[in-house]
């Protein structure tokens, strides 16, 4: 009967698992498959992956699109965790009345849907003639409420023994918090810059608003408008799915612990 | 005295500009939407239009629908999603299971994808003629093939399964977590005692884990109510709006149609209102019985 129990079990999971890696070996190959084959269904691996990305390369700009999506997530990560890292660590380690009431007030815009923000962000950039730049696309999301939280949390575990010691050497605050701090604290940056970069990398709405020339694109957007023609061509589109999918899955591969550390970084 | 007023002024050094980006990027706009939704006209030439908008929402068959369908899949997705995940985190924490560590990370994969590459995989894989079709007709599931993004119904079915498949591997995660800071003894406590493992599930687990449901719950729900890449990116709201979300509405509204930004932003208040209500909701579930 226990066994039979364990059988279940493990005959559930196997489902599970074949049901989330499908799509992953149907992406892989779907790249290799012309398009008429891809939408009739072919189930194994065919000869067009040349083809597929040589007209790829011909009809985007697909080395444009990459750059602009690593250009975005890399700087975007970089200023987000500065700024949310120096927030964290002000609201923790100097709290006062004053800055623990703004801090509950940032938190509301959790709650605040995108969808609500924004048109007026779209006028404000446009305002400022901004729009179809990479700085409009990072600047909305530079400091979000979420990761201040991250860093609040981790930093309550921070030994602040190691600041006593500083300031007796003689170091001011803000050399305390570059020299001390923050290479104390790399783990949790680490883990911040995994879901920081993931959010740039894969954002789609606000791009899609903010961004407005095919030289500009990132790479959903190119992914989307090559799915949204209107004669789809699904062999390009999953060689596209591809390149956009492969850098995450790598650091995904490369740095699984940090990677499930930041998603629970925030509930501990 | 002097040095601690020092030392919170040095506090505020660090929080002052990272606090001014939030007020000015999602403070700032939550207030101009709401100005916004008592303008009326055509791109920027709008004048005040009082309460037009909002009298206008209660009667527009298109908004009504969107609610219905967001709605919709919050109602089915997110409990089948959440219930999900916590059976998986459930088998994968028993002590002697084999193979543990590919299966978690088999069921977690999903959550690295881009929303937008993941619905255009699914789009191919629900083709008339595609895979899936292809497999249920092989096994005799089926006669003839399903149009599934053709009907309306079924083109719910896949937003949803899309939806639970990216992310019930990611609420799984945190209920994995939250179970291995449960004392086993309970549990060997609860076998002695002669209670079965469906029933420990329901009385023990479930219990103990009541706070990161409710947050994953609050997560999902909002998640959810802001739908949008993938509901662009595998039906495009359609067929005839039977998928759209109220965030595609919204920017239907303001860059695909004739800009309507006033009318935009009245609509966006309807999801910050359903988005509040809903949390007020879940914290009086979720404190109530703690």
């Amino acid at each position: 009967m226990k066994k039979l129990g364990t059988m279940g079990i493990h005959l559930f999971l196997i489902g599970a698992s074949v049901i989330s890696l499908f799509p992953f070996v149907w992406m892989l190959i779907g790249m290799t498959n012309s398009s008429s084959d891809i939408v009739k269904g072919k189930f194994s691996f065919g000869s067009s992956l040349g083809d597929n990305w040589s007209k790829l390369l011909d009809t985007t700009s697909l080395g444009t699109a990459f750059t602009n999506s690593v250009v975005i997530a890399l700087i975007g990560t970089i200023f987000t965790l500065i700024l949310s890292s120096m927030a964290g660590y002000g609201f923790e380690i100097y709290r006062s009345r004053g800055k623990d009431r703004l801090f509950g007030l940032l938190m509301l815009s959790m709650m605040m849907p995108f969808a609500a923000v924004m048109i007026p962000l779209f006028k404000l950039f446009s305002q400022l003639s901004m729009l179809n730049t990479p700085a409009a696309v990072i600047l909305p999301t530079i400091t979000t409420a979420f990761m201040i939280f991250f860093f609040v949390q981790n930093t309550k575990s921070f030994p602040r023994e190691l600041l006593q010691a500083g300031r007796i050497d003689g170091l001011g605050e803000w050399q305390l918090f570059m020299r001390v701090y923050m290479p104390t604290m790399k783990p949790t940056y680490a883990a911040a810059a995994i879901i920081t970069f993931m959010n740039y990398w894969n954002n789609f709405l606000w791009p899609l608003i903010a961004l407005q020339t095919p030289d500009k694109k990132t790479l959903p957007l190119v992914v989307s408008s090559l799915a949204s023609s209107y004669n789809p061509d699904y062999g390009i589109i999953m060689v596209s799915i591809v390149v956009t999918t492969l850098p995450t899955l790598v650091i995904f591969f490369l740095l699984q612990k940090q990677f499930v550390q930041g998603m629970l970084g925030s509930v501990k | 005295m002097g040095s601690k007023l020092k030392f919170n002024r040095i506090g505020w050094q660090f929080v002052l500009l990272p606090s001014a980006f939030i007020l000015l990027f999602s403070f700032y706009p939550m207030f101009q939407s709401l100005m916004l939704s008592f303008q009326s006209g055509k791109g920027n030439v709008t004048s005040f239009a009082g309460l037009d908008n909002y009298v206008r929402l209660f009667s527009d068959p298109m908004f009504k629908q969107a609610v219905l369908n967001t709605l919709l899949y919050l109602i089915i997705q997110v409990p089948i999603m959440l219930f999900l995940g916590l059976i998986v985190a459930y088998f994968l924490n028993m002590p002697n299971l084999r193979f543990k560590g590919f299966y978690r990370t088999a069921i977690f994969l999903p959550c690295v994808t881009s929303l937008v590459s993941y619905a255009v995989l699914f789009k191919s894989i629900f083709a008339v003629d595609g895979i899936l079709n292809q497999m249920l007709m092989g096994i005799h599931l089926i006669d003839g093939p399903i149009a599934w993004l053709m009907d309306p119904m079924w083109a719910r079915v896949v937003i949803i399964a899309a939806i639970t498949w990216r992310w019930t591997g990611y609420n799984m995660i945190f209920y994995l977590s939250a179970m291995q800071n449960i004392d086993p003894s309970v549990y060997e406590a609860a076998s002695i005692d002669g209670a079965s493992k469906t029933r420990q599930f329901f009385s023990i687990t479930v219990p103990l884990l009541k706070p990161i449901i409710l947050f994953t719950a609050i997560i999902s729900t909002n998640g959810t109510l802001q739908l949008f890449d993938e509901v662009v990116n595998i039906t495009n709201g359609g067929p005839g709006n039977s998928t759209m979300t109220i965030s595609q509405y919204i920017y239907n509204l303001s860059f695909v149609y004739t800009p309507n930004f006033g009318y935009a932003a009245t609509v966006s208040y309807a999801i910050v209102i359903i988005v509040a209500v809903l949390a007020f909701i879940q914290f009086k579930i979720g404190g109530e019985k703690k």
